[in-house]
């Protein structure tokens, strides 16, 4: 089992959620979460008082898969989020040891 | 009030001696002469003879008086709520509903009678009632309905006036914001109304035989009484608390705009009430003053926005507002005598000055006047009192007579303003000793400053989820 966490550009969650849904995505969990990495962030100004807004707002969406469906997904999220511009977010894949449905105890990839 | 008796009564429609008491220039203009003429028929169905109560001016100043009101509760309170951190919010809120009601009762048992007693005042005379009312209106006293000012019931005065008791204070509020205790800034308000706002008034609109009102002064709405008292009151506070804890280098964003932009709204229509209701009456003279409003207000905007655009690339909502509150201020001393032009130029000035004053001045002196009180009201107030003794001129036209000096009413207006500042300021200086001796030290603690004044002196979060 492998654990993807994608972080991309908000308006971007409904086309990265259609896409996954065709390649039999059934579950996931999104958060709004705030980062920088290359793009940095941007000034605001107030009455003239400067300050530097580092944290950007981003979507990340987190999903546990067996191995063989990590490519194609990678491949739905980059497919739909992506703007050819700096700021389009990264996946990162990582294993995962076990997982449990809470209701019937069931373990491992019967479980996701 | 000079400002506001000779347009009240310079229009006054009633049938009886006061249609005679006009100033020779209001004859003179065919403008006015025009209005008095639709007006007269109006007056002869009049219900009061002379000395009574004049309906249409009492309907207008009732609505004033709830205008003025709600440029306090909800506008200003809203204005600067959006403007703190959101640990904050309530606090500020706080300040500003409590005024009011403090201000309320103050005016009652005294505040009123310190302002607009006329016991002892004589024309021409400068005694101790040239400077502070006595105190036999305390409470109300021999006041009923029947009791008139001019031509409103006396108690409607008391509540119009009352509604500028509570929001001169409450601008000072936007100074000392996120870092004052809540009992300092009772009775720091409480005190400073009382030993600044009561004798400023009295001199400026107690009437005839008042220290400035004597001298010529002209503040029709309160560019002195509210703006300049206002606005010095904010600078020595925020000087004597010091500046917030970061500041300048933390960030220190405004929470919710839009809140802030919903006030600034509100202030903007309440104002129609502030100045136009300062006429004490429905008339020309209100309409002229709710236009100049208007039209100060609308070119201030532009012009902080203008600035912001071409310094800063772009034209932030929050410096539209801002520059609108500017106009408003700005034109509110000069709004019972200059005219459209007049109005163009106080507003036009205010924008680039109050600017200048509440960004680069600020950030070089390093004061934290935290939402600009003294950069928009204080300057602003100077502003418009100042000015106004170039536009009051017929030749821009203003409602000066044709003997008119600029020189000599700048000489007025410079002296009333800054005698007005210096006494403001040492006043404040030593109110603010005085209380933080009562209150154990004007500020809260770092650790409560840092969780905020929400959570730390009222008990409770604004954002729940």
């Amino acid at each position: 089992m492998k654990k993807i966490e994608a972080i991309i550009k908000p308006f971007k969650i409904d086309e990265v959620r259609e896409a996954l849904s065709e390649v039999g995505v059934v579950g996931m969990s999104v958060s709004e979460v705030k980062g920088f990495g290359r793009q940095k962030g941007h000034k605001e100004i107030y009455r003239g008082s400067e300050y530097n807004v580092d944290f950007l707002p981003k979507v990340k969406i987190e999903m546990v898969l067996s191995d063989e469906k990590v490519e194609e997904v990678i491949d739905a999220i980059r497919n739909a989020a992506n703007t050819d511009k700096i700021g389009d977010g990264k996946i990162f894949v990582v294993p995962v040891e076990q997982a449990v449905r809470i209701r019937t105890n069931e373990r491992g990839e019967e479980a996701v | 009030m000079s400002a506001h008796k000779t347009s009240a009564k310079g229009l006054c429609s009633h049938p009886g001696e006061t249609r005679f008491i006009f100033p020779q220039k209001w004859l003179e203009s065919p403008k006015w002469f025009m209005i008095l003429a639709l007006l007269a028929p109006l007056g002869l169905l009049g219900q009061e003879g002379d000395g009574g109560i004049d309906t249409g001016d009492t309907a207008w100043i009732l609505v004033s008086t709830a205008l003025v009101l709600f440029m306090n509760i909800p506008g200003l309170a809203l204005f600067y709520a959006g403007l703190v951190r959101s640990k904050n919010v309530l606090s500020v809120l706080m300040h500003c509903f409590v005024l009011t009601a403090t201000m309320t009762l103050l005016w009652l048992v005294c505040g009123y009678s310190l302002s607009f007693s006329t016991t002892g005042m004589e024309q021409g005379v400068t005694n101790l009632s040239s400077f502070i009312g006595s105190l036999d209106l305390a409470m109300l006293k021999g006041v009923s309905g029947d009791t008139t000012e001019g031509t409103i019931p006396k108690l409607l005065h008391f509540a119009f006036q009352m509604t500028f008791f509570i929001i001169t204070p409450a601008l000072m509020v936007g100074a000392f914001v996120e870092r004052m205790k809540f009992s300092s800034v009772l009775w720091f308000t409480a005190l400073w109304n009382l030993i600044v706002y009561t004798p400023i008034c009295h001199m400026v609109w107690g009437g005839a035989g008042g220290y400035f009102a004597d001298r010529g002064v002209q503040d029709f709405a309160g560019g002195i009484v509210v703006h300049i008292t206002a606005g010095i009151g904010a600078l020595v506070a925020c000087i004597v608390l010091g500046p917030r804890k970061g500041y300048p280098g933390a960030v220190m964003m405004p929470h919710n705009l839009p809140m802030t932009v919903t006030g600034a709204a509100m202030l903007w229509v309440g104002w129609f009430g502030f100045n136009g209701g300062s006429a004490l009456g429905a008339n020309g003279g209100a309409a002229s003053a709710l236009v100049v409003t208007q039209i100060s207000a609308a070119v201030a905007t532009l012009v902080w926005m203008f600035i912001e655009w071409i310094k800063h690339g772009k034209p932030s909502m929050l410096g539209a507002a801002t520059g609108a509150i500017a106009g408003l201020a700005a034109i509110t001393p000069a709004s019972g005598t200059v005219g459209p032009l007049g109005a163009l130029a106080i507003g036009t000035l205010s924008g680039v000055i109050c600017w200048y004053a509440s960004t680069a001045i600020k950030q070089k002196l390093g004061y934290d006047d935290s939402l600009d009180v003294f950069g928009v009201h204080g300057v602003g107030g100077f502003i418009g009192t100042i000015m106004l003794a170039v536009f009051m001129a017929p030749g821009f036209g203003g409602a000066g007579e044709a003997d008119f000096s600029i020189s000599s009413q700048l000489g007025i207006q410079l002296h009333a303003a800054l005698i007005t500042a210096v006494y403001t300021a040492i006043a404040t200086w030593i109110i603010l000793k005085i209380v933080a001796a009562i209150t154990g030290g004007l500020r809260v603690d770092e650790q409560e400053e840092n969780s905020g004044l929400d959570q730390s002196y009222h008990g409770e979060e604004a954002y729940n989820d």
